[in-house]
């Protein structure tokens, strides 16, 4: 079993205020980043191979290089705590249970990029978890972590998934509905209130320390050849122990359901994994062994995105489960653009029509066209988010489908 | 400098919830010093928008053409805009709310958990559709996206709250509850 990093002091009571914190060695690898040049500390996290854990898993350090070379304005750090990403919960683990971890990281992320000013954007139905870090800001403020030359505010959102979108998070950071905005300019060019801006998610920003702390070599020696460290997996839906488990990035998906949440419920035999929330592409029962870094599911037309796992037993049904998922997307674009907008209500509808079995016979392979035409044509990543699900579901279970519908 | 807008933030529901009528939509001297700090936080006061919308809705009972009208003034802005940034998100409403929110979680592992026999049990025993209020104003229910509090599905945010690993009699329990 991998060592636990990011949940080490999950455990403990009180494992959020600054004194428990302090205890188990926190705030110790600001001393040792505060002797370190700002692009010593960016090479330090390139050579970790940290990749993002927000859900692009872009690699971080080389995220943080993009920051224009004397740039002299201000230049913010954003950290994504707008978790949204159905079968997603670690960051609010990470937000209760170890919220200084997070800041320390933001410091350290700070002076690397050299920045003054950090936002952490935390979803609004996350109330206790705002509560919680919000008063470990202030501890850290009286404590002096904060406040000398760099500071935080904490800003809620207000209810809408694409706010999880970085550039959506920036347009609803300056005060305007959360639409994304067509890349380039990338955030680290032209971001927030249009200065160069990082947007990290928690989980990324929470390894910042330990990687500090214990170097390159070690954080990339958890993991696997392009992707260091361990992470946080969500996993829900029909296993026996759901929850969240850290574990090496190399684990497979067979032993995360397995070994560590306890196997499968419901009737015990697996039908699918939604491998990494609900945007990525469903896997069949045959397709477990895939290790579960960003490589592993993308060499199996998936994406590890948020790391969220929801299990489906053999009792599932899944034109049930697209009409769920097809109904959040329906729900959540953010209507901007107009495949997006207007495929994600049509399929919908179909997916509906279908599994309340007056679905027609050409609806699927409608589904099907609508989906892939769309695909990559919209200003942000959500619709292809969107795509996954559709086409995964229905390819990989289509006979569950056509038995459904009625033959003319 | 600190964090958002502290523990005063989230009033609980006044007399101005459910459905009594409106007070005059006007914030206290020590809320408009507060909306002042807010402003000052972000490099654009326009930043803190959000954070005083919330405001407006934890003092008014809900986010009204009035409240957005006056929220404009405080920031320079027309009211077109803000009604724009309101009716974005889900979290404001701008109708009167009941004074307690149950927002039942209906995504995909909540579905599997059986959201729909959580969201049928509070239709049945509050005698209204989701997205209604009952007629004393006690209660608004809502069927919501992802909570993300799956590990614990079904679930429900009541209020501030997260209520999890519902059952049927459980979540009539928490109906009874609330006053
Ligand atoms: C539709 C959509 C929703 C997203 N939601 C989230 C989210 O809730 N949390 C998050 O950290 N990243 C989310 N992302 C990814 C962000 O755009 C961004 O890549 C990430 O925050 C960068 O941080 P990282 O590099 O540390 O992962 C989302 C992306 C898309 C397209
Ligand atoms: S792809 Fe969808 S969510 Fe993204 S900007 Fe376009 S309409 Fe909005
Ligand atoms: S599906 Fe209900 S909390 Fe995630």
């Amino acid at each position: 079993m991998t060592e636990k990093i990011l949940t080490r002091n999950f455990g403990r009571a009180d494992s959020h205020t600054l004194a428990v914190y302090r205890e188990t060695g926190g705030y110790k690898a600001l001393d040792k980043a505060a002797a370190m040049q700002p692009a010593a500390i960016v090479e330090e996290v390139k050579k970790s191979n940290l990749r993002g854990l927000g859900g692009a898993g872009f690699p971080t350090g080389m995220k943080w290089s993009f920051i224009p070379r004397g740039h002299t304005g201000p230049v913010y750090l954003v950290v994504n705590a707008d978790e949204g990403e159905p079968g997603t919960f670690k960051d609010r683990y990470l937000l209760e249970r170890d919220p200084h971890a997070l800041i320390e990281g933001m410091i350290i992320t700070a002076r690397a990029i050299r920045s003054a000013l950090g936002f952490v954007y935390i979803r609004g139905e996350y109330v206790e978890p705002w509560r919680r870090f919000s008063t470990a800001v202030r501890e850290a403020y009286e404590a002096g972590y904060l406040g000398r030359g760099f500071d935080i505010v904490v800003h809620r959102g207000a209810g809408a998934y694409i706010c999880g979108e970085e550039t959506g998070l920036i347009s609803s950071l300056e005060g305007l509905k959360g639409w994304p905005k067509l890349k380039p300019p990338f955030p680290a060019i032209k971001g927030a209130f249009g200065a160069p801006t990082i947007v990290n998610n928690v989980e990324t920003l929470a390894h910042v320390p330990h990687i500090v702390n214990r170097g390159a070599e070690w954080f990339a020696s958890l993991g696997t050849k392009t992707q260091g460290g361990t992470r946080i997996y969500s996993v829900s839906g029909r296993v026996k122990r759901p929850g969240i488990y850290e574990t090496s990035v190399g684990i497979t998906l067979r032993q995360l359901i397995y070994d560590e949440a306890g196997g499968v419920a419901g009737n015990g035999r697996l039908k699918a994994v939604v491998p990494g929330g609900s945007s990525a592409a469903l896997l069949s029962a045959d397709e477990i062994d895939v290790t579960m870094d960003v490589d592993g599911l993308k060499n199996v037309d998936s994406m590890i995105g948020s790391a969220g796992v929801i299990v489906f037993d053999e009792t599932v049904s899944i034109p049930d489960a697209l009409v769920v998922v097809a109904r959040f997307y329906a729900h959540e674009s953010c209507g901007q653009c107009t495949p997006c907008r207007e495929s994600t209500g049509w399929i919908y509808k179909m997916a509906r029509r279908i599994a309340e079995g007056h679905g027609r016979k050409e609806d699927l392979d409608t589904i099907l066209d609508v989906a892939k035409r769309g695909a990559g044509t919209t200003i942000c990543a959500f619709y292809d988010g969107a795509v996954g699900p559709y086409i995964s579901y229905i390819e990989k279970f289509r006979g569950e489908f056509e038995a459904l519908i009625p033959r003319a | 400098m600190t964090t958002g807008p502290g523990p005063t933030h989230r009033t609980p529901p006044t007399a101005q919830a459910g459905r009594a009528a409106p007070a005059t939509i006007i914030f206290s001297p020590e809320q408009l010093a507060e909306v002042r700090r807010l402003q000052s936080l972000y490099p654009d006061k326009r930043g803190a928008l959000l954070p005083v919308l919330h405001m407006a809705q934890d003092t008014f009972g809900h986010v009204s053409l009035e409240a957005e009208t006056y929220v404009a003034s405080l920031f320079a802005l027309s009211p077109a805009h803000v009604h724009e940034v309101v009716t974005f998100y889900t979290l404001f409403f701008q109708q009167p709310k009941g004074r307690h929110v149950v927002a039942v979680c209906h995504n995909l592992s909540c579905h599997l958990a059986g959201a729909q026999r959580i969201i049928a049990h509070c239709k049945e025993t509050l005698g209204i559709d989701v997205g209604e209020t009952t007629a004393d104003g006690r209660i608004t229910l809502q069927a919501v996206e992802c909570l993300c509090a799956c590990e614990h599905a079904p679930m429900a945010q009541v209020d501030d709250r997260y209520e999890l690993d519902l059952t049927p009699d459980k979540v009539g329990r928490l109906l009874a509850g609330l006053a």
